[in-house]
């Protein structure tokens, strides 16, 4: 019986592979400026440094993360990431030797990949800005005229290590230090791409900027490195999205996110993670959060063989507010170890987590959370609430829910469920008329719904769309 | 050509135990008819599996529904054929709104016919609506709410009454619809049914009490007791049910009651 489900799980995972192929999965023949070798050592990291042209200070951080990275043990945990194989990673591939402001300088067949994907239309419609970065690099970056009058910067890391050396060196690696864990010193020893966002203060960029990142090569290392600074009182909107052609060969992405929330401040961030389902996705992301400021993690984990990520939010200062909301997908051979942390470090400080989760066809999520109340974080008040649906009898949903508390005078919440589909619900559905998978579809939808309806309502579009995709032909 | 449905000699089980023991009935479409009897009798039972409930085992019999083998199809197939059921107990669907919820039921009847069909447009789906809750006197923000979720008794069951409405069903069972509700809220239930029967819409009222036939005027009663049919006839049938009680029937046919 066992080999009986492997098997159906493993055509199922074909037939998925073949649809994501269609829409997202395609790849370019490489065409590129530089691709390291296989495998990672200090030369690998010394080209890295000297093709960007970086200053000295930058490539000892990075050599000194490489030594930490080698030092520290894989983590074991959480999922299974025993299937990585470091030596056949290629750590850096530069696409094109610029990063262009026009669409119509990025190469052709580039821009070909993007335009598939909807990327330059979107960003035309709805986006106050726009990044692409495509293999190591941004390959395009670009905001809205009016918003850089205002002094909100939006460029690629390594732009603003050039442009604003300053700026950056004051905030790089302080939210999350290369000592943070196996993965945050990887991306601390290789990082490239990904993006540099000053909104300074009392700004507030109403519609979203984006970056779009995208692998096209096989066994390829992806080290996203993003640096936001929210200034005080200020607003933005940051939204990240992922796509990968499918190859049997697993390729990595290992993003650092590091967000500043000031004073007052307010800061979304929203990841659509829609990977190919032979990428590793292990991101860290952190957010420190002062007096009165707000951060909110918006996150759905759609695609990707493994993903381990926990948004985390630290509130360090009275009034500041943290939130996490986020839907992961397992569908076959998937696990998504996802979940958030935040840490209560000053008084009356405030946070909600809600986790939503949906397997089927095997799948696996986990809930991983950690909810810290430091000795001293008063009246702080926090809720926590997972639930997991699971759409057939072999998926897999856990909960690991970690709650310390040093404090007496808070107030903590925590509610988690697993839930089925239910017959009756089923029953009722198709008896208006709905086929099984509409019925079902429409029951994951509605789980789903308090996720989506925070997305702008293009990205909840797609996002129903994508969850569609995920759905159609589940065995219900 | 008028649709009718056949039910003949159907017998049928939950979990192993029989419940309906040769169901014979005909409804056409232009009629009303109210099926009664006491808890336990198999009226639900028998609604549970025209609609094609997957809980209930059909043992034998046959269900002919517009000449077609009812009982070979899913229960969604059974919807677009014209089938419609108006839950006792409406089932919540958190996150979906009624309206989201009433346009991909239309979508799903309009692919039947069409494959190729883009579905119905939303000014023309909110057009519809808008006009059938004007009809029953449904609040227009009803629409924006998750179907059944957090809802009264009484709303659950005019959302059922709304869903027939936009649906159009040639033949409708309205399962204790009359359940749990107050004076008031049977009223406007009873009277949305009223506007909605007419010549295309056959309606069969399964009830336990006759207060809901003050409202509803079937034109043939059927009294159910241990899974079958005993007694057809006209209103005065209810009448009589009302003076009399189930206590005469019992003892006519040698039941012994039993509760549910």
């Amino acid at each position: 019986m066992v080999t009986d489900r492997l098997s159906q799980e493993e055509r199922e995972l074909k037939r998925l592979n073949a649809e994501y192929t269609e829409k997202y999965g395609f790849s370019d023949p490489e065409q590129y400026a530089f691709k390291s070798g296989k495998g990672l050592n200090a030369d690998v990291v010394r080209e890295i440094s000297r093709i960007k042209g970086e200053p000295e200070w930058m490539l000892e951080y990075r050599l000194k993360a490489l030594e930490v990275y080698l030092a520290k043990p894989v983590p074991t945990w959480g999922a299974d990431l025993s299937g990585i194989n470091y030596d056949e990673i290629h750590y850096y591939i530069r696409p094109h030797e610029r990063e262009e402001r026009t669409w119509d300088d990025v190469p052709e067949n580039i821009k070909r990949t993007f335009d598939r994907l909807g990327v330059p239309e979107a960003e035309r419609k709805f986006l106050a800005g726009l990044g692409a970065q495509y293999e190591s690099e941004m390959v395009y970056h670009s905001i809205r005229e009016d918003l850089e009058k205002q002094g909100v910067i939006f460029l690629s890391i390594d732009d603003g290590l050039k442009k604003h050396p300053e700026l950056f060196r004051e905030y790089f690696g302080t939210v999350v230090p290369m000592t943070d864990n196996k993965y945050a010193a990887l991306n601390s020893a290789v990082w490239s791409g990904g993006s540099f966002v000053y909104v300074p203060k009392g700004v507030h960029v109403q519609m979203p900027l984006q970056a779009y990142f995208r692998i096209n090569a096989e066994s390829m290392g992806q080290f996203e490195r993003t640096l936001i600074i929210v200034d005080e009182g200020a607003f933005m909107h940051y939204v990240e999205g992922c796509t990968a052609p499918t190859y049997s060969r697993d390729s990595l992405h290992t993003g650092v996110i590091e967000i500043i929330v000031k004073r007052g401040a307010r800061c979304r961030y929203t990841t659509i993670q829609n990977w190919s389902t032979n990428v590793y996705n292990l991101v860290t992301q952190r957010a420190l959060v002062y007096g009165d400021a707000t951060m909110e993690w918006v996150d759905a984990n759609l695609g990707s063989k493994v993903t381990m990520k926990y948004p985390s939010t630290y509130l360090l200062e009275p009034g500041a507010h943290g939130e996490v909301l986020s839907i992961a997908f397992a569908g076959a051979g998937q696990h998504q170890d996802a979940g958030g942390k935040v840490i209560h470090a000053a008084p009356n400080t405030s946070s909600q987590i809600i986790s939503k989760s949906i397997c089927k066809d095997g799948g696996r999520s986990s809930y991983r959370g950690l909810l810290k109340i430091h000795e001293g974080a008063e009246r702080s008040r926090s809720n926590v609430v997972c639930d997991a649906l699971l759409l057939d009898g072999h998926s897999q949903s856990d909960t690991y829910p970690y709650i310390e508390i040093e404090e007496q005078n808070v107030h903590v919440g925590h509610e988690a469920s697993v839930t089925k589909v239910s017959e009756d619900q089923l029953f009722y559905l198709m008896s208006r008329g709905l086929s099984e998978d509409e019925a079902n579809a429409m029951v994951v939808a509605g789980f789903i719904e308090p996720f989506v309806k925070e997305l702008p309502m293009e990205y909840a579009v797609e996002m129903n769309r994508l969850i569609r995709l995920q759905m159609e032909g589940s065995v219900g | 050509m008028v649709a009718a449905l056949e039910i003949r000699n159907l017998h049928a089980s939950v979990e192993g135990t029989p419940i309906l023991k040769g169901v014979n009935l005909t409804i056409k479409q232009g009629e009303t008819h109210a099926l009664m009897g006491p808890n336990g009798s198999g009226k639900s039972t028998l609604a549970n599996v025209l609609m094609g409930n997957p809980a209930y085992t059909v043992d034998s019999g046959q269900v002919i529904f517009d000449g077609v083998d009812l009982l070979e199809l899913e229960p969604d197939a059974r919807s677009r054929l014209g089938l419609f059921m108006a839950f006792q107990y409406p089932v919540a669907i958190p996150g979906v709104t009624l309206a989201n919820f009433l346009r991909s039921a239309i979508n799903a009847r309009r692919r039947d016919v069409d494959p190729a069909d883009k579905g119905i447009s939303i000014p023309e789906f909110r057009r519809l609506l808008m006009d059938k809750m004007n009809y029953l006197e449904i609040s227009p923000d009803f629409a924006s709410r998750y179907l059944n979720d957090g809802f009264s008794g009484g709303e659950k069951k005019r959302a059922e009454i709304l869903q027939m409405a936009v649906l159009q069903p040639k033949i409708a069972i309205l399962d204790e619809t009359d359940s749990g509700l107050d004076i008031d809220a049977l009223r406007i239930v009873a009277g949305g049914v009223n506007r909605l029967v007419g010549p295309d819409l056959g309606v069969l009222v399964i009830t336990h009490y006759k207060r809901i036939l003050d409202y509803i005027r079937p034109q043939y009663i059927h009294i159910m007791m241990d899974g079958r049919i005993v007694e057809s006839g006209g209103p005065e049938l209810a009448d009589q049910l009302e003076a009399e009680g189930y206590k005469p029937i019992f003892e006519k046919y040698g039941i012994v009651p039993t509760e549910e």
